[in-house]
């Protein structure tokens, strides 16, 4: 049932606004990718194109070996899941989700029955049996994403699309459908693309990662990958927290100022440059010949993590650390810095 | 931003009565309701009572005769017949207007919206001498007309152009700002499950803003059986021919039959009194909706 889909060099413009510029990607049947990107982006518009709601203006988007140009909305067969659900406030849930099947051409429609049957089918899928009679206005926000996705996937779609699955719930709903909807994708194996602004939401649920920033893809991988090898300082900035240090390469050293900060480089790329570090790879030592001294100036509590903020002699933002051990420096106190892993970047 | 746990939502806001948030005394609520209370009395009930009142002055007899006598029954059938023709007339075109001007993006768009506007800011006495102008016999297209023997103004065409004309807003404007506050996506998903534009707009776009449809088409048509202006320039005022009923209480008054006039007013006034309770009981029930559609 679910096809790859390929996504060939997509352009368009918004009047004189570029939303998208030259993106290609390619997914994999039954794989389960996540556009992610700030808003603004062209991630949604890249999900209205892969489902036919606009029209490219250069490149195509192909299901399997299908020119999707050449297809109807209702040919495509995609399912599409709305923002804010879209559920058609005068039908009941039961006539929600057949919607799609009543309205196939006669000789295609199924009978009455088996529509029932399907929907009670469907509502059994998503854990909601027996709300068949129920209106969308008698809905939790959880429960009318479900009937949402009951009625894309009654139309049984080639590929499904999801914008914003979960934006519109409160943080615990979320974090429940999340683990459903993967769980879900598991079972039915359609092809899926959701777009989300949610970084954690897409590392954890998805297989791959696409992330967009003004119209461009600059990164596709798993979450490991994007996560532990950023392929952009974009990405750096965007995914998870991280510490921007100016510094010059020379050797195969990294220099902050005159200091040695890390080494062991193998890019052999000399010259300014920006090195990205994450807090949780900044560690406190006592002495070692690659070090950064700074002043503790703040100390805080981030859920699990105890987290300080270091001043650094000519850097003007405070470095982010977070506290391996439990013994924390005191506010004040003089402490040395080792960067353990960074990601650099020679500056543009 | 890091991964920390949001507070609980449990800290809710203070609770405040809502008038005591407004901040106004109570002396002021009871001046504001008594005076508004007071126009209404003085300026609308008052009159609207007089109308029945006087209908009545002459006994149920010559009530029934002013109401049951021929130029009377023509001007009831004539009345009827125009908002019949001219009412849905206004939804079709009200609601092509309002799905253009909610569902697309196009250059001129605000001038489309004032122009829906317009009938409603000119007097509708200059709405109906434009028509006498277009298509009278000294009018631009009055000798074409009359080589080939189309009467307009003065006849049946003439009222439903000056009605069409000065009714048409009323479906529009209920409609333009529900459907933008609706936005597209319940079509749009309509349209990805498959069905046909036709489908989308009977089962998805049209039960979503039946009320306000509903509405309008309320307010239209007492425009439409009740305006004056724009129809007394085209009709001619030809008794029992082209006599509306607001026309032909005019003519009846004017020749001193106040009981008489005032016994077909009643009848519009009872259409007027119909329309109200319509009206209330929508906005009663489906309120939300209709104020969803005024926000804007």
């Amino acid at each position: 049932m679910s096809v790859a889909v390929t996504i060939e060099t997509i352009e368009k413009r918004f009047d004189n606004f570029p939303a998208l510029r030259g993106v290609s990607l390619d997914i994999q049947p039954g794989e389960l990718v996540a556009l992610l990107g700030p808003s603004g982006s062209g991630k949604t518009t890249l999900l209205r194109l892969i489902a036919g709601l606009e029209e490219a203006d250069r490149g195509r988007v192909l299901f399997g070996e299908t020119d999707t140009r050449n297809l109807s909305l209702r040919d495509r067969r995609i399912g599409f899941v709305f923002q804010q659900y879209a559920l058609f406030k005068t039908m009941n849930v039961a006539e929600n989700i057949g919607f799609g099947l009543k309205s196939r051409p006669r000789h295609e429609r199924p009978s009455n029955d088996e529509i029932r049957k399907r929907v009670r089918d469907l509502l059994e899928l998503v854990q909601l049996p027996g709300l068949e009679k129920r209106y969308p206005s008698q809905l939790s926000g959880g429960q009318r994403q479900r009937v949402a996705l009951a009625r894309a996937l009654a139309i049984e779609p080639r590929v499904l699309l999801l914008d914003e699955p979960f934006g519109a719930l409160d943080a615990k709903v979320r974090k429940d459908l999340r683990a459903w909807l993967r769980e879900l994708h598991g079972r039915t194996g359609h092809t899926t693309v959701f777009v989300t602004h949610d970084q954690e939401e897409a590392l954890e649920l998805a297989d791959r990662v696409a992330i967009l920033n003004e119209g461009r893809i600059e990164q596709v991988g798993s979450a490991d990958d994007v996560y532990d090898h950023p392929a952009t300082p974009f990405i750096c900035e965007f995914l998870g927290e991280v510490n921007k240090l100016p510094v010059k390469v020379v050797g195969s050293q990294a220099f902050f100022g005159d200091r040695p900060v890390l080494g062991g480089l193998s890019q052999n790329q000399g010259g300014p440059a920006s090195l990205y570090v994450r807090p949780q790879h900044l560690r406190i030592v006592d002495e070692t010949p690659l070090a950064l001294p700074g002043t503790v100036e703040h100390l805080r509590r981030n859920g699990p993590i105890r987290r300080a903020e270091v001043a650094v002699e000519g850097l003007k933002k405070r470095l982010e650390v977070d506290l391996a051990s439990q013994v924390a420096p005191a506010i004040g106190e003089r402490i040395r810095l080792r960067i353990t892993h960074g990601n650099l970047f020679a500056a543009a | 931003m890091s991964d920390a746990t949001l507070p609980s939502a449990a800290t809710a806001a203070p609770t405040r009565s809502p008038s005591r948030a407004r901040g106004e005394s109570p002396v002021v609520q009871f001046v504001l309701i008594a005076v508004s209370l007071a126009f209404l009395l003085l300026f609308l009930l008052l009159p609207l009572v007089t109308v029945f009142i006087e209908a009545a002055a002459k006994g149920w007899e010559a009530y029934r005769a002013a109401i049951t006598e021929p130029d009377a029954l023509a001007a009831i059938r004539l009345t009827l017949l125009v908002a019949a023709i001219a009412v849905p007339f206004n939804i079709v075109v009200g609601i092509a207007a309002a799905w253009a001007v909610a569902k697309f993006e196009f250059r001129g768009k605000n001038l489309l919206i004032s122009l829906i506007d317009l009938p409603f800011s000119v007097s509708p006495v200059i709405s109906g001498l434009v028509f006498v102008l277009l298509f009278g016999a000294q009018g631009y297209l009055g000798p074409w007309l009359q080589a080939n023997d189309l009467k307009i103004v003065f006849a049946l065409p003439g009222l439903i152009l000056a009605t069409v004309f000065v009714t048409f807003p009323f479906v529009a404007r209920e409609l333009i700002p529900h459907m933008q506050s609706l936005g597209s996506s319940d079509e749009e998903a309509a349209l990805t499950l498959g069905a046909s534009p036709w489908r989308v707009f009977f089962c998805v776009t049209l039960p979503n803003v039946k009320w306000s449809l509903f509405y309008g088409v309320l307010l239209c048509n007492a425009r439409a059986m009740g305006e004056f202006g724009a129809v007394a320039v085209v009709s001619g005022k030809i008794r029992g021919l082209t006599n509306t009923m607001p026309l032909h209480i005019e003519i009846l008054y004017n020749e001193y039959m106040g009981a008489a006039a005032f016994a077909v007013a009643s009848l519009l006034a009872g259409l007027a009194l119909i329309t109200l309770v319509l009206k209330t009981l929508l906005e009663w029930h489906y309120g939300d909706v209709i104020a969803a559609s005024r926000r804007h």
